[in-house]
């Protein structure tokens, strides 16, 4: 390794006396300085990647190593959100609200939060997360149809659960409609209003555009603005570090980046980023690092990756959890996934959509099938 | 005109978009059923307005005018909010009104007319679902009344333009209020709806899919599966006489037992619903299948308490229509 004497300049600099109460104010546990936080969703996210099949054992360890390191939201839900577990999404192997309660029941300071969608989950499911423990109540919609919300945001705040708003496809509409409906979930009850990348489709200056414009929006009245990215296009750390600078104040990742299509943002990779530029997370790196490494990686059956699907999902602007969905149908009806995706990507299927999948494989089936005819001269 | 004597006068509470659909299918589909009465609480509205220009009695007073009128009509159609219809009901029975109710209040029996409507011919108020149920419980019931079904499950997906303010204001009540249709009427022991929202344009047409838990040798080709299959298409034709833009986008698709699935075998049922376009565009079938349901359990009801044939015009025998928004009515098949 060279010369490895200590020079003087790389003395850690001593100032003066830190007091106690500094000193509390900057222990993880305690909320400490930060210029952002971290929201986990290694257990909602990751959920799709691990084909909903998480076992109780496997969350109270990541949310035990998570906890530790001093992330302060941890998501735990079915990939789709409460009732997620469906025909149409793939069954959980544990009920959600098992594993919910589990979580709460693990984490010491950080706040266990909960995804639902309405249409797909009720006020029900959310009452009933409440009732075993979760605190943070992340309400998604496609990003223009945020009115659908409206009751659930009022519900979440009348149970005294702190509010995210989630708009997904954000890529799919632009700054403006984006910010209009950041302004009905605030109006509704949103603390915090989420740019949500499903597809990994924005590049760079089309995530902070979108932050700016909803910051713009509703940075006045006191409520903060999210990025949730994916991977499909690489984008998602410098789309977060892009969404920090244009003022966003919370940011979520997920672990090994479990998450769907290519993954999310890797916690670990945003916590180890954000501390080299100086940008306080709260977050512990060497723990996030060893809750990746240890406690995650071990666990997971397939790292997602940027392969051809996951890409074509970034670039055909597509549903990040369509991927598994793609690949079985494909399987089943003997055609490619990616162009399975391609073709969602055409229609514009939106989040939730997952029967189009089949749909759209027998379309593919039967024009390979009548290119075959036509190929040995069937008319 | 028909020489039809016997006619039960209406009125449709809520003067939009559902309203006003509702009302050119009555003046084109039905001769026992006069649409007298629209009722609605904005004198701005555009559907009082066109219903006006149709030669309906308008009002923007509520329904507190409608009951105070010397001549009640015989049925009403609700397309307001189930809260409206919650407080309205107890009313329209006590003035001896039949109430066919398009809101998910469901003060009265769930009803989907191929597959209960002969059971409540006689009830004084029927609830019509949801679009979402009006598409699927069907299905769920071709299904359940060859094999049994401990569990249903249906995905309704609608293009934003044509989800209005009611059911986004309160889409946990589509959800809800599915769910137990496709349970109570259509026949499955659990039920579950799931509602999607697509922006996108041009505007998609109405997507349903019906997946079935079924017995595991009804996921193997074999007699059951071919019984399955009958019945699907039965019911196919059946929703065909008043939906004629209703139909299978392919054939339903079988996949065999998993233990993920409790040791059930399954069935995949994708449907379209192409708007009728009476009044409301193609893409819109969600709004066409609910009012061509209350539309032809209003004709039915009325023709059972008349004690007349139905004179239900189905669209083969309509054939080739005029733009129903000059008002010009076919005579064919009468």
């Amino acid at each position: 390794m060279g010369d490895m004497k200590i020079r003087p300049e790389d003395a850690p600099v001593v100032g003066r006396e830190v007091t106690e109460t500094e000193v509390l104010e900057n222990l993880s546990s305690a909320g400490g300085e930060r210029d952002l936080r971290i929201t986990d969703s290694t257990l909602r996210d990751g959920s799709h990647a691990m084909s909903h099949q998480f076992t109780e054992e496997q969350v109270r360890g990541v949310v035990a190593a998570l906890d530790r390191a001093g992330v302060q939201v941890i998501e735990v839900s079915h990939g789709d959100g409460l009732g997620g577990s469906s025909f149409n999404y793939g069954f959980s192997l544990v009920d959600e609200f098992d594993l919910i309660a589990a979580a709460v029941d693990e984490a010491t300071q950080a706040n266990i939060a909960i995804l639902m969608l309405p249409g797909l989950a009720t006020v029900k499911h959310l009452k009933r997360a409440h009732a075993v423990g979760a605190s943070v109540a992340r309400i998604a919609t496609h990003c223009t149809e945020a009115d659908v919300s409206i009751q659930h945001f009022g519900e979440a705040r009348a149970l005294g659960m702190e509010t995210v708003g989630f708009l997904m496809l954000s890529h799919s509409t632009t700054p403006d409609v984006l910010a209009r409906n950041a302004r009905i979930m605030v109006d509704a009850g949103a603390q915090c209003v989420y740019v949500v990348d499903s597809a990994g489709a924005l590049v760079l200056s089309d995530a902070q555009e979108r932050i700016q414009a909803v910051i713009d929006e509703i940075g006045g009245d006191g409520a903060q603005v999210g990025f949730h990215g994916h991977q499909n296009l690489s984008m998602g750390i410098a789309n977060s570090v892009l969404a920090y600078q244009a003022g966003a104040k919370q940011i979520d990742g997920a672990l090994c980046a479990l998450g769907a299509g290519a993954g999310n943002s890797p916690t670990e990779v945003l916590a180890a980023t954000f501390e080299r530029m100086g940008i306080r997370t709260g977050v512990d790196l060497g723990e996030v690092l060893s809750a990746a490494e240890e406690v995650v990686r071990p666990f997971i059956p397939r790292l997602p990756w940027m392969d051809r699907s996951s890409i074509t999902q970034g670039y055909a602007g597509v549903y990040s959890s369509f991927l598994l969905h793609a690949e079985r149908a494909a399987e089943r009806y003997g055609v490619p996934a990616h162009e399975i995706l391609q073709k969602v990507g055409e229609h514009g299927y939106v989040g939730g959509q997952e029967d189009m999948i089949i749909d759209i494989a027998l379309q593919l089936a039967q024009e390979q099938e009548l290119g075959d005819l036509a190929a040995v001269g069937v008319r | 005109m028909t020489a039809q004597t016997s006619k039960a006068s209406a009125a449709i509470i809520g003067p939009g978009n559902i309203g006003t659909d509702l009302m050119f299918k009555l003046i084109r589909r039905s001769d026992i059923i006069e649409p007298r009465y629209m009722v609605g609480v904005d004198p701005t509205s555009d559907g009082l307005a066109r219903a006006k220009r149709l030669g309906l009695e308008t009002t923007a007073d509520g329904v507190d005018w409608l009951l105070a009128q010397d001549e009640l009509p015989d049925i009403v159609f609700e397309a307001t909010s189930a809260k409206a219809h919650e407080a309205n009901a107890a009313r329209y029975a006590e003035a001896g009104i039949l109430a066919v109710d398009l809101t998910p209040a469901a003060v009265g029996p769930y009803l989907c007319p191929p597959v209960n409507l002969s059971f409540n011919l006689d009830a004084p108020n029927v609830n019509l679902i949801t679009c979402g149920g009006q598409a699927t419980v069907p299905m769920v019931h071709a299904v359940s009344s060859v094999v049994p079904v401990p569990y249903a499950e249906i995905v309704a997906s609608v293009s934003s333009r044509s989800a209005g303010p009611g059911t986004r204001a309160n889409i946990d009540e589509f959800t809800e209020t599915t769910a137990s249709a496709v349970e109570a009427v259509g026949g499955a022991q659990r039920g579950k709806a799931i509602i999607i929202l697509n922006p996108v344009e041009p505007p998609l047409m109405m997507r349903n899919t019906v997946f079935c838990a079924i017995p595991p040798e009804a996921g193997e080709p074999g007699e059951l599966q071919d019984r399955l299959l009958e019945s699907i298409h039965a019911m196919e034709r059946a929703v065909q006489e008043y939906v004629p833009g209703y139909h299978l986008r392919a054939e339903p698709q079988f996949e065999p037992a998993r233990e993920a699935w409790r040791g059930q075998a399954r069935v995949f049922v994708p449907i379209e619903v192409k708007g009728r376009g009476d009044y409301l565009p193609d893409y819109a079938g969600n709004l066409d299948i609910i009012t061509a349901a209350a539309a032809r359990v209003g004709d039915l009801m009325v023709a059972h308490r008349l004690g007349v044939e139905t004179t239900w015009k189905s669209s083969a025998e309509l054939g080739d229509l005029a733009d129903p928004m000059t008002g010009d009515r076919q005579e064919a098949g009468v």
